[in-house]
């Protein structure tokens, strides 16, 4: 885990769904042929209302904000995976919520794809999209750069370990689970 | 203390005698469901962290069921299902519907139990949110990613944190014309959709026992509609009797213990409950029929996971009998045997089939089809400003394939009744006692085939 974050914030409201976060016409791209997946970052979050703004630009294959700042229950509806990857292929490194729905964030710990961070405020009404946040992991806190104000994150818990070690995969061979190399 | 039937479930999978919610274990998967959509990916992910040549850690305890993009000329999508079966000729994989085949079924979670694939007491996990809809059967089964099915692939065994469960209590009987489907968004309506986030939702009472397997489906099925990690149903008679048919082991059925702890118990008097309308656009958004009642609509939708069942079917047909739907109707069979039994079951002396195309109803081939719009060419997708009514599960901006859509949520009923009136429409005035009671006996008497011996 970096210690310190920093990029312009993306803000949406309450119960973005997994169709928002990637439509299901675009769940038939490969995730691992290199050019296909690009794909993934060209529609992330195309299925958002256009009132709140493109996330990537016209043309582009990469967002210019790297951390999501959102309300309640973030990555709400399907099961799909595909969604914090297009998260992660799109350039985002954290997405700072009050909650998340289960899966999103099991996906987004277990495949390594991005930080799922807590806070108990609602950051997405006193942050605006394209100001500059600060994320510091060790303190817990996120800074909004042009009010100077932190606000305190939630400790990752339970599912910290599998955090710093980056995923499912690395967890269980620390673990011994599975063996070192495939 | 005692345990309620998800924790027990989970501390048999864990080797544990006993588990608390908060408990984070390794548990022993049961068995693993992945489709054409989350199957390669996660695939890709298991040869990439055990090696080309590793093999599935019980080949037989896999499920693989494409369903999502099957009728399409995508090219990707077809791409996709020579992935699937790659992977089924490298693993010998024995239950793979492939598309296109003999064994071809349709709808996974509607396909599991059909084919004996759900066993109470046992963990089921899939790489779809749905897949909830087998606690129906009393089964744990809930929805993960690719990497945690990648896992599971390699190893058999996935962390879960064992969760509160949420006690929903179902009293007395639905009326005519009213559905589990309007419990489900009822409820939903009530807690919203983060009002069981990591919770087992546990559907129980005398009003669950009135229901059929399918409509228990339907509760189940939603669960994840409201954040929850698994819908689950304890299995009585009738279950058990689904169940035997199907040659399905039902020595480890479970049920909560008296003094289990819950974390919250809501009721319900089925007698009491009308037809409900999830608004655009969140299934939380439901409103009692009466409320949006003449509302405009283009399109009617039946089909899904969630109301694509065969009595999902005779519902709809007891109300579109001997009338003409007024909007572009579509009906989709979750599978090939619900396909089957509605050109089969009678209501009236008139099949379910006969019924639908005299209505003027356009009826597609067994997937998940328009429920999350899909490529392009996917059979009832949205197109622009269409405002449909459907059986499906989710009706999010965008979910059926067009973000200036509208969708409204509804049971086959409403559905159906909305169908025949062009606008949202109230299906109590259509049906009566005794048309009622077509639904159950003919869904009773229409045993689908594929029993015995799962694919």
């Amino acid at each position: 885990m970096a210690e310190k974050l920093r990029g312009l914030a993306f803000v949406v409201g309450d119960n973005v769904d997994t169709d928002q976060i990637i439509p299901a016409q675009y769940l038939v791209y490969s995730l691992t042929d290199p050019e296909e997946r690009k794909n993934y970052g060209r529609y992330a979050l195309s299925g958002l209302p256009p009132e709140l703004g493109r996330f990537v630009q016209e043309g582009q294959w990469q967002s210019r904000y790297s951390v999501i700042v959102a309300g309640r229950n973030f990555g709400c509806g399907s099961s799909r995976e595909h969604a914090p990857a297009a998260l992660q292929i799109a350039g985002v490194k954290a997405v700072v919520a009050q909650s998340y729905a289960r899966i999103f964030f099991r996906n987004a710990v277990d495949g390594g794809f991005l930080l799922p961070l807590e806070t108990d405020l609602p950051l997405h009404e006193r942050i605006r999209t394209g100001d500059a946040v600060t994320i510091d992991l060790d303190e817990g806190v996120l800074t909004h750069e042009p009010s100077g104000r932190s606000y305190p994150l939630r400790p990752i818990g339970d599912v910290e370990a599998i955090v710093r070690a980056g995923g499912l995969f690395a967890y269980a061979r620390q673990l011994g689970i599975i063996k070192a190399n495939p | 203390m005692g345990m309620t039937l998800s924790e027990k479930i989970l501390a048999r999978g864990a080797g544990k005698s006993a588990v608390r919610p908060g408990d984070k274990v390794w548990v022993q998967v049961d068995v693993l469901m992945t489709h054409d959509v989350c199957g390669p990916p996660a695939y890709a992910i298991f040869q990439r962290e055990f090696g080309k040549g590793a093999r599935f850690w019980d080949p037989a305890k896999v499920v693989v069921i494409p369903d999502h993009y099957i009728f399409t000329e995508d090219p990707h999508a077809r791409r996709n299902l020579e992935e699937l079966r790659r992977m089924a000729r490298e693993q010998k994989l024995p239950h793979f519907y492939d598309a296109f085949s003999p064994r071809y079924s349709g709808v996974c979670h509607v396909t599991l139990p059909e084919k004996g694939h759900v066993v109470p007491g046992s963990i089921l996990i899939g790489t779809d949110s749905h897949t909830c809809t087998s606690g129906a059967l009393g089964a744990f089964a809930t929805g993960v990613g690719n990497t945690d099915a990648a896992f599971v692939m390699g190893t058999g065994k996935l962390w879960l944190r064992v969760p509160e469960t949420f006690r929903v209590l179902l009293h007395g009987r639905l009326s005519p014309g009213v559905m589990a489907k309007d419990v489900i968004l009822r409820l939903i309506g009530d807690i919203g959709v983060d009002g069981a986030t990591y919770c087992a939702l546990e559907f129980q009472g005398e009003g669950v026992a009135s229901l059929s397997i399918d409509e228990r489906m339907t509760l189940c099925n939603m669960a994840v509609e409201a954040g929850a990690k698994n819908g689950i149903i304890p299995v009585d008679g009738l279950a058990r009797r689904y169940l035997e048919e199907r040659g399905v082991d039902c020595s480890l059925a479970e049920a909560s213990d008296s003094n289990a702890q819950y974390l919250a118990t809501r009721e319900y008097r089925l007698e009491a409950l009308v037809p409900q309308v999830a608004r655009p656009h969140s299934p939380a958004h439901a409103v009692p029929v009466t409320d949006c009642e003449g509302e405009p609509l283009t399109t009617a939708y039946i089909g899904s996971c969630t109301g694509g069942k065969l009595e999902d079917f005779v519902a709809a047909a007891v109300i579109l009998r001997d009338r003409k739907v007024k909007l572009d109707t579509y009906a989709v069979p979750a599978t090939v045997a619900v396909r089957e039994a509605i050109g089969r079951v009678q209501v009236d002396g008139k099949s379910v089939e006969q019924i639908l195309k005299e209505a003027g109803v356009k009826l597609g081939e067994p997937s998940c089809a328009a429920c999350l719009g899909g490529p392009e060419d996917t059979f009832g997708r949205l197109r622009g400003k269409e405002i449909a009514i459907s059986t499906t599960n989710r009706n999010f901006l965008g979910r059926m394939g067009s973000k200036e859509a509208k969708i409204y949520l509804a049971s086959p009923a409403t559905v159906a009744a909305s169908a025949v009136a062009g606008c949202i429409a109230d299906p109590r005035p259509f049906v009566d006692e005794r048309s009622w009671e077509l639904v159950a006996q003919a869904s009773r008497g229409a045993s689908l085939p594929g029993v015995g011996n799962p694919g």
